[in-house]
């Protein structure tokens, strides 16, 4: 019986693994930001000048999988473009 | 004549019985049930409203997930042939990640969920769905979101006020959206998109019944342009 962690077809080209960081606009008010600054502070560190909270997507990636077709999906799906932008970092196997 | 709306409803939809029960007090006609998963809507739609709730979870954005599943681009192109669309608070975040209209609705200003009535004044009562107000009227409407903070650009807030496309601004101090937009339309006007129930503001014992003329507007336009 195949279980549930059972390993991906690896015949199908090697993959690789990608990064995209989501943050916000430069000027896009971000209240989870603020909040989460405020709770830094109120655990004694100091010196913290300010906090944007973003997103971080793990892609497995086949490496046919071209820099176009990652910006696609960073641009249709992962990052709203009204309010954010995106970063795309390829990290190797 | 009977009026044809549909309801549209997504894994995660809580606020969409209200609608449909909306719907049929104020047209007399039962709407059609549509599922997320179809990718086609009935034929002749005078009205489709994208309802409330946690649509898919609001994994990874209130609403995203929602506007790229197969019903939505149905929707999308009969947005585009001129059929009315209501998008009610996360059916407003829906159709903002599905293109439908401008901006995006982020994390209200104060953190907190925000559950309560709201006064709202009806900025334009020319529109499809506003007709049955009169300008600068004061209606109370029940809120009851965590992303309802809206944001836009100067120069699409500016091309909005201008061109008359803000529908409803609150009256007191709400989510902290932006110039206290509660609600706006598309550039062609038969598509609304607003965070306040109108659903939940129809009959005496909901304590407002401010929301029916919404409704309202929508069928005399129908039968109006008939």
């Amino acid at each position: 019986m195949r279980g549930r962690g059972a390993a991906p077809d690896s015949t199908k080209g090697s993959s690789m693994k990608v990064r995209v960081h989501v943050s916000l606009k430069n000027g896009v008010l971000d209240p989870q930001g603020r909040a989460i600054h405020h709770a830094i502070e109120g655990l004694g560190f100091g010196g913290v000048k300010d906090v944007r909270a973003g997103r971080l997507f793990e892609l497995d990636v086949d490496e046919s999988v071209s820099d176009a077709q990652l910006d696609d999906m960073a641009s249709k799906l992962l990052a709203n473009m009204v309010i954010e932008n995106y970063r795309i970092e390829r990290v190797g196997a | 004549m009977a009026f044809r709306s549909a309801v549209i409803t997504f894994p995660g939809s809580n606020c969409d019985r209200d609608m449909a029960v909306a719907l049929e007090q104020v047209s007399s006609t039962a709407p059609h049930r549509v599922w997320h998963g179809d990718s086609d809507l009935p034929d002749g739609l005078d009205f489709i409203a994208v309802p409330g709730g946690f649509s898919y979870g609001d994994y990874l954005r209130s609403g995203a997930m929602a506007a790229r599943s197969p019903i939505m681009q149905a929707v999308i192109a009969a947005a585009g042939k001129g059929v009315p669309v209501l998008g009610v608070c996360n059916g407003f975040q829906i159709l903002t990640e599905a293109g439908l209209l401008p901006g995006a609705l982020m994390r209200n200003a104060g953190i907190r969920f925000v559950c309560k009535e709201v006064a709202l004044e009806v900025e334009n009562s020319q529109s499809l769905f506003t007709s049955a107000y009169s300008a600068g009227q004061v209606i109370r409407v029940p809120v009851a979101h965590h992303d309802g903070n809206y944001f836009a650009d100067e120069a699409t807030l500016d091309r909005l006020e201008g061109e008359g496309r803000v529908a409803f601004r609150y009256a007191e101090i709400c989510n902290g959206s932006a110039r206290d937009i509660a609600g706006v339309l598309n550039e062609a006007g038969n598509v609304l998109g607003m965070m306040p129930h109108p659903e939940r503001a129809i009959e005496a014992a909901h304590g407002s019944s401010d929301g029916r003329a919404l409704f309202e507007s929508a069928i005399r336009g129908l039968v109006e342009s008939a």
